[in-house]
């Protein structure tokens, strides 16, 4: 047996539940996710294969957990592009400047599947290879769905790409600093 | 097309304000019952 391998399990907690956050939206569920997914690590350890990333093997079991759980959920109907749950959200008044609270509500009003791939391919730093892996698409999938899901945000949060919500300056003004060599910013 | 260089701005701040999702949720505190959870799962297996 391979104990060791599930001494490791403490450590990659923070993360494990950082992820099952980010990917429901609510603690509760989070935590339960967080404790069918140790509990399928524990007893399944001997299909880990040592010396590859453990923390990509429990992202894995958790991501799969949390899908099939919503899949069998038959009431809630399958909404990949997160149109029902932006619904309920209502956009930002601007004042010229992304506020992080803002941000966090239309991260929010994102598909699961928009949420899972922004955590995983943008801010828990893994590779688009280790994501597609880890999703069971390809590559040029999970790239395709991290530029739908980053388009969706813009969109939520009422920017262009193009638009820069820092600087009050309009574009024309800045393209004009930029070509005589002066940074805004 | 106004693009290029604001673009890059906005998709860095996307990038910045994701990397903040995650380590808010990261900073939280982690419950005990984990902690009791990995415990139990190896007395029960001790005990085999």
């Amino acid at each position: 047996m391979t104990a060791d391998a599930r001494d490791a399990l403490p450590d990659h907690l923070p993360a494990l539940r950082a992820f099952a956050i980010s990917l429901c939206g609510d603690v509760a569920t989070a935590d339960d996710l967080v404790q069918d997914t140790i509990i399928k690590a524990w007893t399944n350890i001997d299909k880990f294969q040592a010396g590859t990333n453990m923390r990509a093997w429990l992202f894995t079991i958790l991501r799969n957990t949390f899908f099939s759980m919503k899949r069998k959920r038959k009431r809630e109907v399958a909404d990949p592009d997160g149109v029902h749950a932006a619904k309920l959200y209502e956009r930002p008044a601007h004042d010229g400047r992304l506020a992080f609270s803002d941000f966090h509500r239309a991260f929010c009003a994102l598909s699961p599947e928009h949420r899972e791939v922004l955590i995983l391919a943008g801010a828990s730093g893994f590779s688009y290879e280790d994501v597609a892996q880890m999703t069971g698409v390809a590559v040029g999938t999970v790239k395709s769905r991290v530029n739908r899901a980053r388009a969706r945000l813009c969109e939520l949060l009422d920017l262009r790409p193009g638009e820069d919500p820092i600087s009050g300056a309009d574009a024309d003004t800045r393209a004009v600093l930029a070509a005589s060599g002066t940074q805004a910013a | 097309m106004k693009q290029g260089g604001d673009s890059a701005k906005l998709q860095a701040q996307i990038d910045e304000n994701l990397k903040r999702v995650y380590q808010e949720a990261l900073d939280e505190h982690i419950p005990d019952r984990f902690k009791e959870l990995l415990e139990q799962l190896r007395r029960k297996e001790s005990k085999q």
